[in-house]
Formats: C-alpha cells, structure tokens, sequence
C-alpha cells in the first residue's frame, strides 16, 4: 500500500492486473485531470480508452487498465472520486464478473511463401480482412487482450507486422434491473 | 438584451452574491476589465499586494482566520504562475480559495502570446478543481459552483482562468440560487454507512482501557461548532487528546485532558501515549509522515478510528479498524448522542492507570531548554510573547522551520482559528502575508508573525502592503542568522557541514522597517525582551521586532526521520543509532 516518505511495514497483497471504468463528465481537461493523477501519485496506466458514450448527458466512459496491490489500486479508486467531474469509478475486477475486448488492426508484409499461412492463422483466429484502396493486407482482430496476445505472437513467427491495439475496454456482466 | 451586462461586471456581481468582503490582487494586462470595474464600485475591498504569492497567502490567512473563503485576483501568466506555491499550499492545508486570473483573449491563446501560459494545466494538480471559461454566459454559474467546491467536503482551492474577451463581452447573469449543481461534483457523506459505523466505533472507545484521541486540521475546518463538539466528548470519555500542528486550539492548551502536539518536534508524552494507546481515535487529522514517524512501528498495539471527510485519506498510509468518512460536527454529535444513549462509562481504573503512566512521561519535561545567561534563547522569546499577549485577541502565524515549531511548542493556543501556520507544504514566507490576511479579517486584533531571518526575507516586499493599509501587523523576528532547521538538520546528519545555510548579509531589520515607514524595534539581551515585546503590542503601526536570539540552538525533542514515536531525541547529547540515522538520512 504505502506512499509515504516511509518504508510500507508490510506488503500485503500481491500486484495484480486491474481494469477500471470511470464515468466522467465530458469536459476539457477531464482526461488531463485524470492521467495527471495517475502520473502526480505514481500509479501506473497500462491501457487508457476513453468515448463518449451517451449523447444526450454528455457523459464519457474512460478505461484504464492497471496493475498494484488491492491497496493501491483501492487507493486509485479514492482518488479519482475525489476529481470534480468523475461520477463513478467501478473496479471490474471487484464487481465479480465482466466481460472484455480490444481491437487489434495489424499490417501483414505478405509474399508468395507466406501467403497461405497467414490467411490460415487469420482464419482460424477470426480475424478479418479490411478492404482499402491501395488493396494492403490490413487484419482487424477483436476480443480478449489474451487472444490478441496469441494471434500477435503467431502471425510474428511467420512474417513481419505492424500493430496497432486499442487496449481493452469492458463492461460488467452482472444482471442488472431496468429502472437502474 | 438590456439585461445584459460585461463579463468583469458578473465576475464582482458573482463575488457579492458570495458575499466576498475583499479580494487580495494585483493588476495587469489580462484582467484590466476586471479592475476597471473594480474600480467602479465600493461594495468590495481590494487589497494590492507586492507580488502575487504574497495574495494567495493572504488570502489564506484571512480564510483560515474568519472560517471564510479567501479570494484572489491575478493576471495572466506571471501572475498565475507565482500563485502556484499558494494554490498547492492551500491545496496540502485545505483552505478554501477562489483564484481568478486573466488569461490573453481566446483567438490568442496557443500562439505564445506575451504573458501567456496554461494557466489551468499549470494549475490542474495543485487544485481542488480548475476552469477556463470560454463563454460569457457560463461565467456566473462557473463562480457559484466554483465557491460551493471550495468550500464543500475537504474544501480547497479553485481557479478561474478567464479570457480578456471572456471579460469584455456581454451576457447574462445568473443568481446563485438559480444554479443547480450536480450532487457527483460535490462531497456527500452517505448516512447509513456512517451510522453502523459510529456505533461501532464509540463502543469501541468505551471499552477501551488507553485510548488517545489525534486531532487535526479538519476539526477547524468543520467550524467553530466542532471543536466545541469534539471537547465535549473528550471530556465525556475522560480520554487524553493530542493536536497536529494544523490542530493547535481545537482543544485548549490548558484542558486538564491536552497533552499539546504530537509528531516530529511533539511532545514526548503525547507520542509516548500514542505509541502505547489501545485505542486511538483520529479525528480530521491524515496520518501525515510529520505525525506518524516509522510507520512499521506507528502505534503497534491500537484499534484505530478514523474519521476524515475525504476518503482517500483512509488507508492511505496507516490501516485502520473503523473508518468514518464525514463532517466531524456531524460525526462527532451523533457519537455523542450514542455514547449518552447507551450510557456509556470508560473503566475509571484502567483511565486511572493511563493517567498515571501519562504523567510519569510528562515529568521528563521535554521542553525543557538551558535558559542561563544574558543571550535570548528562542524557546524563552516565544514564552514571553505568549505571557505578554495572552490576555488579548491574539492571531499567531508563523513562516517554517525552527520557529515554527517553538511557536508551535511553547506558544498556548486556547482557540481554534487562531493559529495560521503552513503544514502540508511548508511554505516559508507564507507567515508574513498570511498575517496581513488575518489583519484585514480581524482589523482589531492582535496578529503576529513568528518568523525566522531567512523565512521573512522570502515575502517581506508585502511590509508595503502592510503600512499601505495600516496594518498593523507584527513580525517578530528569531533572529539566528541562520536558516535554522536546515541548520540543525546538517547538524545531526551531515557532519556539521553547515553548506549554505548561515544568512550573510542579512538586512539591518530595524532601518528595514523604518524605509517602509514601519516602526523597527530590536532586543539584543534578555534585559531588553519584555519592553521590546510590549512596546510591540503597544504600536499602532506595523512593526518588525529583530529578536537576536542564540545562534546555533536546536529544537527539541524530535522524533529524526526514520524513527518511531517511543525513539525521541530529548537533546543533542542523546545520539540516534547509527544504523538508524543512516537510514533516516535519504527521508525529509
């Protein structure tokens, strides 16, 4: 847990990888105010994603993925809450159950030898082939960070790529009730 | 519209809906509308300071001295960036603040035009919250939340960054009751959870056989009815009570249950009580680093209770059993009530006992100094200040360092309010205009500054405010040449190489005064003190008293960085072990 000019007695829980909603108001400088305390108190950001996500309230969903001790991510919790225009802060991993997804688009450097095995992998990994003009081979491949990791790994062994990935976002999977 | 008025114009029809009396500024290119319109009216007091940093301050001592919130006026740029140490002062301390500033007109902003900056990224870390308000017609709405957020929950300080063109154009303005803000933007303490918890804590506190109470800043800021609240329960439980430094005069110096300040310069029984309590019962303080010491041996054997306004200050560096999060009027009236609902009584034998042990610590009498000889010792200085004001009206502030904590030890705070001193940041050169601040609050009252050489020289451009508006504030000056607690520090960690802290060429403080039209006074000898003191108190006018004061004393006890509350340094002779200093020596 501890940020003090003191050493922590005891360390009492092991880092673990944590997925964080937060639900602010889309205002300038919202993400600023956000990531600044991320960086001002040392925590880390492994993957940030932020969208409006409803037109009429104005309100923004901002994922962010990072790693710590229980407490130190319980303390990430306290001190997003403390920021003006943050409404809610849920951590996934506490909620019990959620489901998540990235986007992956991945560049394929495609030749005659290759050619066959890169379609097999992206077929088997379902990942899908994006039209464009200049007719590239261009994949896009969404669902688990973990299948991504997989497909990623894969497609290196039999060509060069270039990637880029959203960073996951996610969402409880808890029955909720309507009037909520 | 003919309702329509300038965006300067709702910026002071804002600040007296407010009912802001005075606003501590300086003028310059980005918000001469604002001043234009200042000067236009009469209902609002402006108080010209000499450099910004010296506002803020001030601002800061009128608002920690009237429970008010402190309003300060910049320009852009430089006089947003020289703010910035006050906002993150008022930031650490949670003093409540409204900063306006001037910012270049919007088609300009992102071309480096002169006296920009970005302000509100500059500013967005050491705020509460911050603004740059871009439409005319938000601007009133803006001034009302921004109020309501300072001063609400853990308050704090806000600013509003305001284009030129922002402050030339017209809109509408909006009455603060007509602003509805939405309740996620502001602190609201959920009942139910506090109650269970309220129960469990003061049954706790009932059965417990050596508690202490740990009582900090927040207890000010819930207002004078807190500390009335939070004596009466002590009383109740017959429990003894320690004070942060931000807690000084939440209970009375001279209550039979206060064992004074607790922490690093603290006083021995009190960190002695909290080391060995069963039960500790912390109340609007945050376990601060200053306070704690070692924290792997911070009060190893205690249930702890901990009621605190904001909740990131739960478990942030200390676990504690029963968390509280709420106002602590509100929290400690209902513990009250609980605890007379129940008929609550604590074990007499065991309080009995607990005194006991209490008072075999207190006989080491920790401040204790060698007073002998015709040189003013700075314990002995503060002494006589506080016997020579104590019967008056009395504001002490304070700039930091050695001072600091002699006038926090030996100087005996009755109530709260009373005491304006930089905690959380230490920022020297806050005591001075903090001062002015709470001169211009309490017109008629005693204010002095406790300062050191060093401190004083880092905002004395304000002794032209002062005796601009006749204020007649009193800097009393422990005046050792050095910069004491850097001193004292090179002293017991780095060999006595004292590298840079001796003040060369200091200014001759008593001519100093007398340049600004102030009254200079100086006491070289013990003989002197007492009349210099009084005179002091006796001048209708600001006053500098240069206190020469022995050069190379240190303050005591002290609990040195990396070491626990039961392992206080009483003096010089009592040498920290090796190990453990070495190890102290990478901390603060």
């Amino acid at each position: 847990m501890n940020k003090s000019v003191y050493a922590s007695p005891d360390q009492v829980s092991e880092t673990k990888r944590h997925i964080l909603t937060v639900l602010v108001d889309n205002e300038p400088g919202v993400l600023a105010r956000v990531i600044g305390m991320f960086s001002g108190r040392g925590y880390n950001i492994d993957s940030l994603n932020v969208a409006e996500v409803s037109n009429d309230e104005n309100i923004s969903r901002i994922t962010i993925v990072t790693h710590g001790t229980s407490e130190v991510v319980s303390q990430i919790e306290k001190q997003l809450l403390r920021i003006v225009p943050v409404h809610s802060v849920t951590n996934l991993d506490k909620e019990g159950s959620s489901v998540e997804a990235e986007v992956a688009l991945v560049y394929i450097y495609i030749s005659d030898t290759n050619k066959k095995k890169v379609y097999q992998l992206c077929d088997l990994y379902r990942a899908r082939k994006i039209e464009n003009e200049n007719n590239t081979t261009i994949f896009e491949i969404a669902g688990a960070s973990e299948r991504v990791n997989r497909f990623i790994k894969e497609i290196n062994e039999i060509t060069k790529v270039e990637i880029v990935r959203s960073g996951p976002v996610a969402i409880s999977s808890i029955q909720k009730n309507e009037e909520e | 519209m003919n309702n329509e008025i300038t965006g300067a114009e709702i910026v002071l029809k804002s600040l007296a809906e407010q009912g802001v009396e005075v606003v501590f500024g300086y003028p310059g290119g980005a918000v001469l509308p604002i001043y234009d319109t200042l000067f236009k009216q009469n209902s609002i007091k402006h108080v010209l300071v000499r450099q910004e940093g010296g506002a803020i301050h001030a601002a800061e001592g009128y608002a920690r001295s009237t429970g008010k919130t402190g309003v300060v006026l910049v320009t852009s740029g430089p006089g947003a960036t020289n703010v910035v140490t006050g906002l993150t002062d008022a930031m650490m301390d949670s003093v409540p603040i409204v900063c306006i500033t001037g910012q270049v007109p919007q088609h300009l902003i992102g071309s480096d035009a002169f006296q920009e900056c970005d302000t509100t990224g500059i500013t967005r870390p050491c705020t509460k919250h911050n603004y740059l308000v871009k439409d005319v017609n938000k601007l009133s709405s803006v001034f009302h939340e921004a109020f309501t957020i300072a001063q609400n929950g853990r308050p704090g300080p806000v600013l509003i960054d305001i284009p030129k063109d922002v402050q030339f154009a017209s809109g509408t303005y909006e009455e603060k009751n007509k602003i509805i803000i939405p309740s996620h933007r502001l602190f609201e303490p959920s009942p139910d959870f506090e109650k269970n918890k309220i129960e469990e804590a003061v049954e706790l506190i009932s059965n417990a056989k050596k508690p202490i109470f740990y009582i900090g800043g927040g207890c000010i800021n819930s207002g004078p009815k807190a500390s009335k609240l939070v004596r009466e329960f002590i009383s109740m439980v017959g429990s003894p009570v320690t004070m942060t430094l931000m807690g000084l005069g939440v209970v009375g110096s001279s209550d039979k249950n206060s064992l004074g300040m607790l922490g690093m310069h603290g006083m021995y029984e009190a960190n002695m009580a909290m080391h060995e309590c069963d039960v500790m019962i912390n109340i609007g303080a945050r376990f601060d680093d200053r306070v704690t010491g070692r924290l792997d041996a911070f009060s190893p054997n205690s249930k702890k209770i901990h009621i605190d306004i904001d909740e990131s200050n739960i478990n942030k560096t200390i676990n504690v059993d029963v968390p509280i999060i709420g106002d602590v009027k509100q929290v400690v009236e209902k513990m009250i009530s609980v605890w007379k609902g129940k008929k609550y009584k604590i074990d007499t034998e065991s309080l009995k006992l607990w005194w006991n042990k209490i008072n075999k610590w207190k006989e080491v009498d920790c401040l204790n100094y060698n007073n002998e000889g015709k040189q003013i010792k700075p314990q002995y200085a503060v002494q006589r200040l506080y016997e020579l004001t104590k019967n008056t009206k009395t504001f002490i502030t304070t700039e930091v360092g050695q001072h600091q904590m002699w006038a926090a030890q030996f100087y005996k705070f009755e109530e709260p309010n009373r005491w304006l001193t930089s905690g959380g940041l230490g920022t020297m050169g806050y005591g001075f205009p903090a001062a002015i601040g709470a001169q211009v609050g309490h017109p008629d009252a005693l204010v002095v500054d406790i300062a050191g050489d060093a401190s004083i020289l880092m905002n004395i451009q304000e002794m032209s405010t002062a005796v601009q508006y006749r204020l007649p504030v009193k800097i009393f000056i422990l005046n050792n040449e050095y910069m004491g607690m850097v001193r004292q520090w090179q002293e017991l960690l780095h060999g006595g190489r004292y590298s840079e802290s001796y003040t060369d060429s200091l200014p001759d403080f008593v001519k100093l005064a007398e340049s600004y039209k102030a009254v200079g006074l100086r006491a070289k000898t013990t003989d002197e003190l007492d009349n210099v003191i009084t005179q002091m108190i006796e001048t209708k006018n600001t006053v500098i008293a240069d206190i020469w004061v022995t050069k190379e004393e240190n303050c005591f006890p002290m609990i040195q960085s990396g070491s626990a509350h039961n392992e206080m340094m009483l003096s010089k002779d009592q040498k920290q072990d090796k190990k453990s200093a070495e190890k102290g020596k990478i901390l603060v």
